[in-house]
């Protein structure tokens, strides 16, 4: 493929196949909020670390704002929008609610795609290999102890 | 922030790849994971107007053992590396280095060869492979060469990677059955501070030490005075001779001070790690995760 002004990209978005043209330098997380009006997936730390602009892509999470939406072509994309079936929350969000794994909600579509990929990759989790998956996902209300509490009820 | 604009490419083959970076010149950079390159063009600190996605090339990716060597693509992941069959088989310190990089996301995202590539000081690997005599294949228009690892890394974000070439692949001599390596790592930070690889090889009955430290300077530097005072000496016997050459080494690696901690306190860290390592390698306390 050779370079192009604006590209179209398609891939699987959340189950369905998309089309959608973007620039070269677009990131992942503005097409998705923007382009997309997948509000779901936030930006916060803009560099890595927080975990807040989670999706999964090919069933492995990665950071939207510092992945080019040029990556996602031809690829399975998971956001939070994507996770409910049916207007029914899975078990994952379930485990969340059900637990109070949240207060202000920033950190949770990351939390929740974060720990179904672990359980993908990893259905029986122990604790240490909880904490270490989840690591790079921080919240700022919770404390994590509920958050742990709520991944640990699904294993 | 946003990255300034810039053209993509994604060739599917090396010559097109070597195209591109002969056409562009200083104007191009071969675009991996992403993780270092996108963050420094969002911060607007580097600048290209065209980018080499090699992710699609194939051929790049993957784990294979070969003639006595664990031969890794360079497009490989830190997270595919640290759940490889082979690497967790034959080099298990290096599977758990990889597990223990940055957080999953930049695990997921982020491959060997960039990390070699941009030479950020603050990085894991490069000792580790050091220790390893691990080599490197970089591939450009008119042919191929190795270099060792530990000739590689020139400085901070400086190698001696020609600009049209490609790192292609990262080649380790399977270690012996005997030999066991380990690796110990600290840092406030995301990044380690520093971090000590250490191996334990015997031979036909006497010990040999390989130890190098990494993170500290701009480039992985080997103790070879530790190394030295070891050599010959059993686990059981390292005791204070461990102790003793590691703080004197330490005291001699050129550290500075900078958001990682003073120069002193890294010196300190690299005495305590190189002991913690040697010990670890050499089978005398159980393997601790890193925090
Ligand atoms: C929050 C955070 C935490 C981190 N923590 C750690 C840590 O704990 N330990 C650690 O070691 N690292 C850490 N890193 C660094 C991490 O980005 C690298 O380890 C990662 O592997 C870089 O690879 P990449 O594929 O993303 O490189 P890219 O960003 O794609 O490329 C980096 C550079 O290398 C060049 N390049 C890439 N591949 C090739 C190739 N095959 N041939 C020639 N040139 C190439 C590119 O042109 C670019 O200049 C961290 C990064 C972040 C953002
Ligand atoms: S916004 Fe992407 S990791 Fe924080
Ligand atoms: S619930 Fe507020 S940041 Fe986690």
């Amino acid at each position: 493929m050779d370079a192009t002004e604006r590209m179209m990209l398609s891939f699987t978005l959340n189950g369905r196949p998309v089309e959608v043209d973007v620039e070269p330098s677009d990131l992942l997380l503005d097409v998705l909020r923007n382009r997309l009006g997948l509000k779901g997936t936030k930006r916060s730390c803009d560099v890595e670390v927080c975990g807040a602009c989670t999706v999964l892509m090919n069933g492995l999470p990665v950071s939207s704002c510092t992945t080019l939406a040029a990556d996602a072509d031809g690829q399975t994309v998971l956001t939070i929008e994507g996770v409910a079936q049916g207007g029914e929350l899975d078990r994952v969000q379930r485990a969340f609610v059900e637990h109070a794994g949240m207060q202000c909600g920033f950190c949770t579509p990351g939390m929740v795609l974060a720990t179904t990929a672990l359980l993908n990759v990893n259905p029986k989790p122990d604790n240490a290999e909880i904490r270490h998956f989840l690591r790079g996902n921080i919240c700022r209300c919770t404390g994590y102890i509920k958050i742990l509490e709520a991944v640990k009820s699904l294993v | 922030m946003l990255p300034h604009r810039f053209q993509y490419h994604r060739p599917d083959n090396l010559e097109q790849v070597f195209e591109l970076l002969d056409r562009y010149g200083d104007d191009v950079a071969p675009y991996a994971g992403g993780t270092e390159l996108l963050l420094a063009l969002k911060a607007r600190v580097l600048r290209y107007e065209h980018l080499v996605d090699l992710k699609r090339v194939p051929g790049l990716k993957g784990v294979c053992e070969s003639d006595g060597q664990i031969v890794i693509g360079a497009l490989s992941s830190h997270f595919s590396l640290a759940t490889d069959p082979i690497v967790k088989r034959l080099v298990p310190a290096y599977a758990a280095l990889s597990d223990n990089i940055a957080n999953i996301r930049v695990r997921v995202s982020g491959t060997i060869g960039g990390n070699l590539c941009f030479a950020e000081p603050h990085a894991d690997p490069p000792a580790m492979l050091a220790a390893l005599g691990a080599s490197l294949t970089l591939r450009g228009r008119d042919g191929q060469r190795r270099v060792a690892m530990a000739d590689f890394i020139e400085g901070e974000f400086t190698t001696v990677r020609g600009p049209a070439e490609v790192l292609t692949e990262v080649r380790i001599p399977a270690p012996a059955a005997s030999a066991r390596y380990a690796y110990c790592s600290f840092g406030h930070l995301e990044r380690p501070a520093v971090g000590i690889a250490a191996g334990y090889c015997p031979e036909r009955g006497t010990p040999h030490y390989r130890i190098w430290a990494g993170a500290i300077a701009g480039r992985p530097a080997q103790l070879r005075s530790v190394e030295d005072a070891l050599e010959g000496v059993p686990p059981d016997k390292l005791g204070d001779v461990l102790a003793e050459a590691a703080s004197a080494a330490a005291q001699e690696l050129p550290a500075h001070d900078d958001l990682q901690g003073s120069a002193d306190y890294k010196r300190h860290l690299a005495a305590v790690l190189t002991r913690r390592a040697v010990e670890q390698a050499a089978g005398l306390q159980p393997r601790r995760k890193a925090a």
